[in-house]
């Protein structure tokens, strides 16, 4: 059975409105400094709510700590790199349809001290979920603004009590060919690996995402729970994740042994540092037509550089 | 007959044919159908339809040679100028939708990155021969023209050469181009191409 959420009994139309209504109440209210000051870490508004309706195409009134309004769900949910499923970006939508999201376990374990295998409607019962605007910038100079609904992986790692030899996170999306037709190719190394340092895994904006403009999230966006590491290369933010473990050795993604060269284990988002065969300098937002410039760690600089003082990031790339 | 003045069947085929993969960018273009990301989607299109164009015009040759089919001489010069078309297209998609026509950016991308510049050298080899594709050209240049026009074959190496280094990873479809190319270049080679005319009786004459 589906759990079912504030949003599940809200039109989107209306859930984006309501958005818009809370804002402008908030302003009222001389809040807004505030607001600003926690970007995007605003709660999910109460459903009660009730507010005109709006065109929800637009994502207006969602916009991100730097004001950049997000990208229509039409183009999130139409537009995906999933491999799982097939390379074309395109068609994913259509071929992920069928993806059997419930019942659901991630399994959470290696170097912790209680290692758990938890239910989704579980993970979602007893972590608030939040909403959190990102921006997400891929590998292949495109860029989105969305507006995610998740919790901080902290939460859940604090819940399995990762022990001392614990330094890395490895994470692995669900193998499954039947489903996922994709997966035939062996041109990539299935299943579908992703690590992060074990204080990149803790960092406050690293969260396990379930949702996206306040609905379920859908199987092309990796349903039902994915990684979101907003300052790192979208392919790093893994999807239809079973297992998340703690290990004590960096772990190998599968893009790491598809091409080492290419793709390596932090691949944070970087203008000056360009992938092998293309620049990284300029971005771009869908729905533009101009091109942006790259913003060091994504634009997150502020809350993600310490964890990389003193490294060589051209070295580690 | 040198300058046929009425179009047979099959080349009136041909010529509808090539025009088809733009009218139809057209129509999606206008029916805002072009994915999410509307500008790559031309860029990769036009970029995908100029290599393939190339392949069929280098194809020509090698298939009159194999199956005696002589048609495909007379469509050999028009798919390499759809080839430099799309090829054109792909560059101007490139410079102004892409990039804005912003000539600093343009040098941030390019300079160290060898597959545009391996992409720009193809355009100017295919540039090349369409300038010099009339039948008066031909009469000028005389011999001249023929080692030029075997430069097709460069620009397809080139043109290959460059979507490889452009893809992500899945190199499955450049490297069918590739294979590709590399077949028809076999069949170009003097001794290859002489026993299939032999194979004919055919006289041995330009090669």
């Amino acid at each position: 059975m589906k759990t079912i959420r504030s949003s599940d009994i809200t039109p989107e139309s209306m859930y984006l409105s309501r958005r818009r209504f809370l804002k402008s109440a908030i302003v009222t209210a001389g809040a807004a400094v505030l607001t600003a000051c926690a970007p995007g870490l605003v709660t999910e508004p109460q459903a009660t709510q009730i507010a005109p309706t709006s065109p929800p195409e637009t994502g207006q009134g969602l916009a991100d700590e730097l004001g950049d309004r997000a990208t229509s769900f039409t183009d999130i949910t139409t537009y995906n790199n999933f491999y799982e499923f097939t390379t074309e970006k395109t068609e994913v939508a259509r071929i992920s349809q069928e993806l059997i999201t419930s019942p659901w376990e991630v399994s959470v374990g290696g170097l912790v001290n209680k290692p758990q295998t938890f239910d989704l409607n579980d993970l979602i019962m007893k972590f608030t979920q939040e909403e959190r605007i990102y921006r997400m910038r891929c590998v292949e100079g495109w860029s989105m603004v969305i507006p995610w609904l998740g919790f901080p992986l902290n939460k859940l790692l604090a819940e399995v009590e990762p022990n001392s030899d614990a330094k890395y996170v490895r994470f692995e999306s669900l193998y499954d060919p039947a489903q996922m037709p994709g997966q035939n190719a062996k041109w990539f190394p299935w299943p579908y690996v992703e690590g992060l340092r074990l204080d990149e895994a803790m960092n406050n904006l690293t969260v396990l995402a379930t949702g996206i403009y306040g609905k379920n999230l859908l199987p092309q966006n990796g349903a039902p729970i994915r990684l979101v590491v907003p300052w790192k290369y979208g392919f790093k933010s893994i999807k239809s994740i079973i297992k998340i473990d703690l290990v004590d050795k960096m772990p190998t993604s599968s893009w790491m042994e598809t091409a080492p060269r290419e793709y390596g284990f932090y691949s944070n988002v970087n203008p000056d540092v360009d992938h092998p065969r293309w620049s990284q300098n300029t971005e771009r937002r869908i729905g533009e037509v101009k091109r942006r410039e790259t913003l060091f760690l994504n634009g997150y600089e502020d809350q993600t550089g310490d964890l990389y003082t003193g490294m060589d990031l051209r070295a580690n790339y | 007959m040198l300058r046929p003045r009425v179009f047979s069947p099959f080349q009136l085929f041909i010529h509808a044919a090539s025009w088809i993969p733009l009218i139809l960018l057209l129509i999606n273009f206008l029916g805002g159908t072009l994915t999410a990301n509307p500008i790559q989607e031309i860029e990769q299109r036009t970029g995908q339809y100029a290599v393939i164009w190339l392949l069929l015009s280098l194809a020509c040759t090698p298939v009159h040679t194999v199956f005696r089919f002589h048609p495909a001489l007379k469509v050999r010069r028009a798919l390499g100028l759809y080839a430099f078309l799309y090829a054109a297209l792909h560059f101007l998609t490139f410079v102004f939708l892409d990039y804005g026509f912003d000539l600093g950016l343009i040098w941030r991308s390019i300079s160290n990155k060898p597959f545009i510049i391996v992409g720009a050298l193809a355009l100017l080899i295919l540039l090349a021969l369409a300038l010099t594709s009339t039948q008066k050209a031909m009469r000028q240049m005389k011999t001249r023209w023929k080692t030029l026009h075997r430069m097709a074959y460069v620009a397809g190496g080139l043109a290959v050469l460059h979507y490889i280094w452009a893809v992500k990873t899945d190199l499955r479809l450049p490297l069918i181009y590739a294979a590709i190319l590399f077949t028809l270049l076999i069949l170009r080679l003097p001794i290859i191409r002489r026993r299939f005319l032999k194979r004919d009786s055919f006289k041995i004459k330009n090669q």
